[in-house]
């Protein structure tokens, strides 16, 4: 599975750091999201998950690949 | 012809019989259980997920009852935040000429810009580093408190007094001047306030912001008015724009974390099994599990948010049309069945991370990260400090704010 982060849409509210730090990050300058894993381990993507679920932008897509 | 027939042609035609029918928003909540929405509301949710009700002014915009359908709205490009466009469901009446309150009342691309100044200061990391500042805050005040009169208002010796300490500093604005900012915002989220008075505090705001911006200019600090003089200076931000949105960090940095404190404690008070989890837990993944709940259950901003169509969208089998105005009160979606089982209890355990109590889409709270901080230093410190809390006079005496965009309690008189 394959992360996809449309940095344009973020609006910053960092409920993705907070649903899955080890995947996103948050940029110093402005606190757009930045992505650490591309392809994160299976451990990971239920926390992945949830950030694509409470992302309020709609910003973060789950991708097979 | 029958009866029935003679009836139907003494009452008007049945369009109008479908207006007459449109209920009066805001709603009011039941004096029995003040931590629930308006059951009027719930009625609604039950009805379907689009509704129409009347504002002040005549007007029926749609209400959006349930959750899916308020994170649809709220994250759809198609509506609009600009309060000064002709048709905006608005709360109550605006003085001609009044503009709105910085990005918050803006659309993007603009809105987008603009926010993006000031995201970095509320970015998870940057909000982490200050726990250690905002601990001391809480135990500081703690220790004032147990040192004063018992009993003694929550709100004025302790809720109030950490967010705004908190966002002072995170500013650069002087505590000192407390009084003049928190009475003044106070006038900014009362609903039934004239407007040439709400236009007035309005302004009172904006000038010592501009003021205060003033001093940066002079005297740059390390903090977030100094952060946006280059703004200034560059010509990317008016100085007229910074000053507003000043007014608003301070605003919204007070007031919402004020009053989750205030009713959060009142809601576990009256909840003492819930209350014992937060005393006696060590575990900093329930106590963000509460604060998450507690914004769920509570979901302190009342009266909805408020957009307008600026396209046809068609949603859930309805039209909204271009034009027409559209209110999602959160504290519904929140109570959503669908989506929390058994939605009106208050279960600091369950996993309510998806509340709406922030909002949703691109307007959703910036300063989330800090209100979850503070909420989780506050709950995780109080109860356990002052384990014998308890109501220093009855609910039924407890006065709410029923009549402000900012929902929770004017006093909440505690002993030990």
């Amino acid at each position: 599975m394959r992360v996809e982060l449309d940095e344009p849409k973020c609006v910053a509210s960092g409920q993705c750091v907070m649903a899955s730090p080890e995947v996103f990050d948050q940029r110093d300058e402005d606190g757009v999201a930045v992505l650490l894993e591309e392809t994160p381990g299976a451990e990971l993507l239920d926390g992945v998950r949830e950030a694509v679920a409470i992302c309020p932008a709609a910003a973060i897509r789950l991708v097979e690949g | 012809m029958t009866n029935r027939g003679t009836g139907m042609t003494s009452t008007a035609n049945p369009a109008d019989e479908r207006t007459a029918r449109i209920p009066e928003f805001p709603m009011a909540r039941a004096a029995k259980c003040p931590f629930d929405p308006p059951p009027a509301l719930r009625d609604e949710q039950r009805e379907g997920p689009l509704r129409k009700v009347r504002l002040w002014d005549g007007s029926t915009p749609w209400l959006v009852t349930r959750y899916s359908e308020q994170r649809a709205l709220l994250g759809d490009a198609r509506v609009s935040s600009e309060v000064t466009r002709p048709g905006f469901p608005n709360q109550a009446p605006v003085k001609s000429g009044s503009t709105g309150l910085s990005f918050i009342t803006m659309d993007d691309p603009e809105h987008s810009r603009q926010r993006r100044m000031v995201t970095a200061p509320f970015a998870i990391k940057r909000v982490d580093a200050l726990r250690p500042a905002v601990q001391k805050i809480v135990d500081d005040l703690i220790d004032t408190m147990l040192a004063g009169p018992n009993p003694v208002d929550l709100v004025e010796a302790f809720a109030l007094p950490v967010p705004s300490l908190v966002i002072c500093e995170l500013l650069g604005v002087p505590y000192a001047d407390h009084d003049f900012f928190q009475s003044n915002s106070r006038v900014l989220i009362t609903r039934d306030v004239d407007p040439e008075e709400r236009w007035g505090a309005m302004k009172r705001l904006t000038d010592y912001l501009d003021e205060l911006l003033g001093e940066k200019i002079a005297h740059p600090a390390d903090d977030l008015l100094s952060g946006l003089v280059p703004r200034i200076e560059t010509g990317e931000l008016t100085r007229n724009g910074a000053a507003q949105m000043g007014v608003l960090l301070l605003l919204a940095g007070h007031e919402t974390t004020a009053n989750m404190i205030a009713l959060g404690t009142l809601a576990l008070l009256e909840h003492p099994d819930q209350l014992a989890l937060l005393r006696e837990t060590d575990d900093p993944k329930l106590v963000a599990s509460a604060v998450e709940e507690l914004l769920r259950y509570l979901n302190i901003t009342h009266g909805g948010r408020r957009r307008l169509a600026l396209e046809d969208i068609e949603i859930s089998g309805e039209t909204i049309r271009a034009g027409e105005g559209i209110i999602v009160p959160n504290e519904i979606g929140n109570r959503d069945p669908e989506v929390f089982a058994d939605p009106d209890r208050l279960d600091l355990r369950r996993d309510a991370r998806r509340h709406v109590a922030f909002g949703f889409g691109v307007h959703q709270c910036l300063g989330q990260p800090l209100a979850r901080m503070e909420l989780q230093v506050v709950y995780s410190t109080l109860y356990r400090r002052i384990p014998t809390l308890r109501l220093a006079t009855g609910l039924e005496k407890i006065p709410f704010k029923h009549d402000g965009s900012v929902y929770g309690v004017y006093e909440l008189p505690v002993a030990w």
